[in-house]
């Protein structure tokens, strides 16, 4: 983790950033000058939480929650955060 | 959700139009086109000595699509998938639609960028395309000094430049320079970048010239040293670790002095902002069968398709599927054949075209004739055929 992406940390869509659902790749989507990322399933359903309110944990729970089959996941979403803030996707709120 | 569809494979795709298809145009998925540029309008207040524009475009200024069929066109492309469109020219801010234009790619959920020179724009035009929903201004700025900027372009735009560089950062929208580098600023890559840094660019494009259009026309007097390339990466590179992720820099490497060409489009589509040149092939038009057809059974969008067309020694050549024999418009304006191997590769049997224009442009003769402008009235000799373009003493073959 080369971000040091903490439970507490609130992250939202980086400025001039937009995060859409795109009907012709089937998936979520996030848009900037220049450039797309088509993100898997999950990735989706992490950026979808992100409203510049929720905490780190906060999305580990709602997740956990919402796919209880889901075993693990937090070191996964961890790993898609540093990866996020590492691109430059998303910005620290707090 | 499983281990598989996070981390680092989360991203299926991250499509980099710039850094990866010549610094313009589109980025294509199999069956999808994702990007659309609009050329809205050939006609342009600058006379850039490297415009890739066609030097015979005077024929085409009174022919532009009218705002209903460019609507049109752009619902039809989001209908196919293409969710980036880049409003360009031309200079767009010569028609004064764009707003409209703007408005529609809102709606219909395109992320849109208006590439534009910055002559035109006005503090009641940018209003109107913050509250219409456009995403990004790109705006061209081509030296630190005025003397090159005003020479290389025609113009006095320097100072304007620097005041709608300053428009769009106040209205809050992202800032993204593209600077077209050749012999006359390579020397001024750092400046350049400290300009951008001091002007709070968000995104950089140090765009080498790729010679299609004026800039084939101009390549002897504009074409810099490979040194001179290297070294300008290299300070690329370092300034890039000293600014992070601050300011993202697009280095986009020139074709003549790579060993392999860049891919065409991804293969799947040729019709590019360029092919107008290609020989023996009539172009759709949106007013006829509409972008849908074009797209998927004009027979230009699928002369190049797959791998069918291919000359030797693409055919047979294992690296073909990394850049599908390269530029189609490049092989032909140089060779004279569309179908051969792009000649900047090093396989191809007219590479020694590239190794002869390299040696011309050190030329001190050949480089002092002057540069011949994009101007209306030298692009009227060319659409008259009293001025031959120089690409066909470059060609190869009958």
């Amino acid at each position: 983790m080369e971000n040091n992406i903490q439970p507490t940390d609130i992250y939202a869509l980086a400025f001039h950033h937009r995060f859409q659902w795109e009907e012709a790749q089937n998936s979520y989507v996030i848009l900037f000058p220049e450039g797309m990322v088509k993100l898997h399933g999950g990735a989706g359903e992490v950026i979808k939480r992100l409203d510049g309110k929720v905490s780190v944990a906060d999305v580990v729970a709602d997740l956990k929650a919402t796919f209880p089959d889901a075993q693990d996941i937090e070191k996964d979403i961890l790993g898609m955060f540093d990866l996020a803030v590492g691109k430059a996707w998303l910005r620290k709120v707090n | 959700m499983t281990q598989a569809s996070l981390g680092d494979s989360v991203v299926q795709k991250e499509v980099h139009a710039q850094a990866q298809n010549n610094g313009v145009a589109a980025n294509i998925t199999h069956t999808q086109p994702l990007w659309l540029l609009a050329e809205v309008t050939y006609r342009c207040p600058l006379h850039c000595a490297f415009c890739y524009n066609p030097t015979d475009y005077d024929k085409h200024t009174q022919n532009e699509l009218s705002t209903e069929q460019w609507i049109q066109a752009l619902r039809d492309a989001r209908k196919m998938g293409a969710i980036q469109l880049g409003i360009s020219g031309g200079e767009p801010l010569l028609r004064d639609d764009i707003e409209d234009i703007v408005i529609e790619a809102k709606k219909l959920g395109y992320y849109s960028n208006l590439i534009t020179s910055g002559v035109g724009l006005t503090e009641k035009r940018i209003q109107a395309f913050k509250e219409g929903g456009l995403d990004h201004i790109q705006l061209s700025m081509h030296d630190i000094t005025e003397e090159i900027n005003n020479f290389i372009t025609n113009t006095r735009t320097f100072e304007l430049k620097k005041k709608v560089a300053a428009m769009i950062k106040n209205h809050g929208y992202p800032m993204v320079l593209n600077v077209v580098i050749h012999r006359y600023n390579i020397g001024h890559i750092k400046e350049i970048l400290e300009m951008a840094e001091a002007l709070g660019a968000d995104y950089v494009e140090l765009a080498n010239t790729q010679y299609y259009g004026w800039s084939l026309v101009n390549r002897s007097q504009l074409m810099p040293l490979k040194e001179q390339i290297d070294e300008a990466e290299r300070i690329t590179n370092e300034f890039r670790q000293k600014v992070g992720n601050k300011m993202k820099i697009f280095f986009v490497v020139p074709d003549y002095f790579g060993n392999r060409p860049k891919k065409c489009m991804n293969g799947y589509v040729l019709p590019c902002h360029s092919a107008r040149v290609l020989p023996n092939i009539e172009f759709p038009n949106v007013r006829d069968k509409g972008l849908e057809w074009a797209w998927k059974d004009s027979p230009a969008f699928n002369k190049y398709r797959g791998d069918d067309w291919m000359k030797e020694p693409c055919r047979s050549c294992p690296e073909k599927e990394n850049d599908l024999g390269g530029c189609r418009c490049q092989a032909f304006l140089l060779s004279g054949d569309a179908e051969s191997a792009d000649p900047v590769c090093s396989l191809s049997p007219n590479h020694h075209l590239i190794e002869q224009a390299i040696e011309e442009s050190k030329n001190p003769q050949i480089q002092a004739q002057p540069i011949i402008f994009r101007t209306d009235k030298n692009s009227k000799k060319y659409a008259s055929g009293e001025s031959k373009e120089r690409v066909e003493d470059f060609h190869a073959l009958p």
